[in-house]
């Protein structure tokens, strides 16, 4: 289904906040991952304001589609947006890295409601979709499950392993996304350790891959609706592979590895949210100008 | 006895330990939906091969990657399904480990791990398919359940009671050929709780896997040769340990050895140590197993025979601790 206009422009309204949420926790938590986190932010939105088929009284029901942060350590974005949703108290997130907290930087799915899978340990997410994927085909269920990897994720050869399985049982049930903002924590992906040509080797691993701007909610959703189409029969698994920025939104951290994880002052905080708010016009401008 | 599928004296005859273990996951394969089966690439080899036979919608083999392996059973346990993971030990426990840690044990999801090939029962394979750690770290593992089966029929009695209790279960068994301990799976197993397979008074030799049969064999020479009472208890569980039984052998023997086809770093004997000198009661105590170093090539019982695992080598080790008399000497130096 198209992404109306209103919709679009309401998915940025959520966007907008669960990004200033995302700084707020940050804050809370002393530091987090927050480059990352704004990076895939407007894919967690998507999916939990448009497409995930979940019930938030009912968090454990058995037809739910699921989502797996294969990049836990995105947790710092994640969490805000399982709480805004309902699966857990907003005032959780004020604890977030705290002694004794149930969130810790990556996300315990035995601890917070609405976690699939909990990660944190690179590379695990994509064997774990694999399994639930064929799970669901086991149990008769048409239910999706969607995986989210980062790029340098991507160095660890588990990855590689559960690519293979998804496109040796043709799981096209199995959404694979992956978060590319070309940043990892000692540089950008390509000095530390190349990962290009990155749509051509996962075409080359099975998948039907469509490469897209990952922080257009837009395109996005496109792109989804197509991954979606083709998941209603049995055929090669979709590769959603996300050209994004580091720091997305924020003007100042955008595209800088080195704000793969840090700590943000009163006088950071501030002018991030300023930011932010100047980075939501540009979006709403641009929502209202390719929206249909 | 366990519940589940009943194995007897004559199928033990026929079937190696895999093929009983494969014939009782097949079973359980047909009659609960909910049950699948994983491997990498050694179907045939872990015998999940009879799985095939009967429902080969049910086997999903990831090829030569036991990480995908782990991380694709985790995904399926945790979409509501009972998944058995079977690969060669030394891999589930050391190139899965990750998986086994984080998606297995960490999220506590209900997945059947039967590890097997284990300790040096590849003997002539090497040292790249021994697998002389992996009690040390499967038993390190929160959640996780570990179970040593001595034979085949208790091989079916461990599966039946992963397969019916919820959680991680970690059952390594061998190569396939091992002695026959039990004529008859109505001996009562249950997890957690160490069979006594001959009685004695003098000294326990406590002992897991292939090492049982071996242990029962010296304690019979041992009566028979030097009048000695030598309680042997099969220790199928190493964790959880039955405490209880490791206690009373304390109080009633005063000399416990352990034997394991494993390092005597971390494994059952280890288990075994950490209860006695909790339990604060002196006694005389040996572990039996690999040295601190990578085990020879050879035949089974050609290393265990070379350790010093086999009964030969228990009976000697028997011997030798009968002689320590730690209990009425405050000279402590001449004891070792």
């Amino acid at each position: 289904m198209a992404l109306s206009k209103q919709e679009w422009l309401a998915l940025e309204k959520k966007a907008f906040e669960l990004r200033k949420l995302c700084l707020q926790t940050t804050v809370w938590a002393g530091s987090g991952h927050i480059g990352g986190g704004m990076s895939i932010m407007d894919l967690l939105t998507v999916l939990y304001h448009k497409y995930l088929n979940i019930k938030v009284e009912d968090p454990q029901w058995e037809d739910r589609d699921r989502f797996i942060l294969s990049k836990g350590h995105a947790a710092i974005a994640y969490a805000p947006v399982l709480c805004d949703k309902g699966f857990n108290d907003v005032e959780m997130l004020k604890t977030f890295n705290l002694s004794g907290s149930k969130m810790g930087m990556h996300l315990d799915s035995n601890k917070v409601v609405g976690v699939d899978a909990s990660t944190g340990s690179l590379g695990h997410g994509a064997s774990i979709a694999a399994g639930t994927a064929l799970a669901a085909r086991v149990l008769g269920k048409d239910f999706l499950t969607y995986v989210a990897t980062g790029d340098g994720e991507l160095g660890e050869g588990s990855n590689w392993e559960g690519f293979m399985t998804m496109n040796h049982y043709q799981l096209s049930n199995c959404i694979v996304f992956i978060d590319r903002n070309h940043c990892m924590i000692d540089g950008p992906t390509e000095d530390v350790m190349k990962l290009e040509p990155l749509a051509d080797k996962m075409t080359a691993f099975g998948f039907n891959t469509i490469v897209v701007d990952g922080n257009n909610i837009g395109a996005l959703c496109d792109a989804i609706d197509t991954a979606i189409e083709r998941s209603k029969e049995p055929c090669a698994p979709t590769c959603i592979l996300m050209d994004t920025k580091k720091g997305a939104g924020i003007k100042t951290m955008e595209g800088d590895y080195l704000w793969h994880y840090g700590a943000i002052d009163d006088a950071l905080f501030e002018k991030f949210n300023a930011e932010l708010e100047e980075d939501y016009k540009a979006r709403v401008a641009r929502a209202e100008k390719e929206g249909k | 006895m366990a519940g589940g599928f009943v194995y007897n004296a004559i199928d033990q005859t026929e079937l190696s330990t895999a093929e009983i273990y494969g014939k009782a996951i097949a079973d359980i394969v047909q009659k609960d939906p909910k049950v699948v089966a994983v491997t990498p690439d050694l179907a045939k080899s872990t015998k999940l091969g009879e799985v095939l036979k009967v429902c080969p919608e049910r086997v999903f083999n990831v090829g030569i990657a036991e990480q995908d392996m782990f991380g694709v059973a985790a995904g399926m346990a945790r979409a509501g399904l009972i998944p058995f993971a079977s690969g060669f030990s030394a891999f589930t426990s050391m190139r899965a480990c990750d998986q086994l840690h984080t998606d297995i044990c960490y999220q506590n999801t209900n997945v059947k791990i039967i590890a097997t090939h284990a300790g040096t029962s590849f003997g002539q394979a090497g040292s790249t398919h021994h697998a002389i750690v992996d009690l040390a770290i499967t038993r390190a593992m929160p959640n996780l359940t570990v179970i040593v089966p001595a034979d085949g029929l208790e091989t079916a009695n461990a599966v039946n009671a992963a397969y019916e209790n919820f959680g991680p279960y970690y059952i390594r068994i061998n190569r396939g050929f091992d002695r026959v301990l039990y004529d008859s799976q109505d001996y009562g197993f249950e997890v957690g709780k160490a069979v006594e397979v001959h009685p004695g008074t003098d000294i326990t030799v406590i002992a897991c896997g292939s090492c049982v049969f071996q242990a029962r064999e010296a304690a019979k020479f041992l009566e028979n040769a030097d009048g000695l009472k030598v309680r042997v208890l099969n220790m199928h569980t190493i964790k959880p340990i039955d405490r209880d039984a490791i206690m009373k052998a304390v109080l009633d023997t005063r000399r416990i050895i352990t034997v394991e086809d494993h390092s005597t770093i971390g494994g059952l004997g280890s288990a075994v140590a950490e209860v006695v000198v909790e339990g604060g009661k002196a006694c005389a105590f040996r572990k039996l197993g690999h040295p601190d170093k990578f085990a020879p090539i050879g035949l089974h019982e050609d290393i265990m025979a070379e350790v010093g695992i086999d009964s030969n080598g228990i009976i000697a080790a028997v011997r030798d601790v009968m002689k320590m008399d730690f209990e009425e000497d405050d000279n402590w130096d001449d004891e070792f």
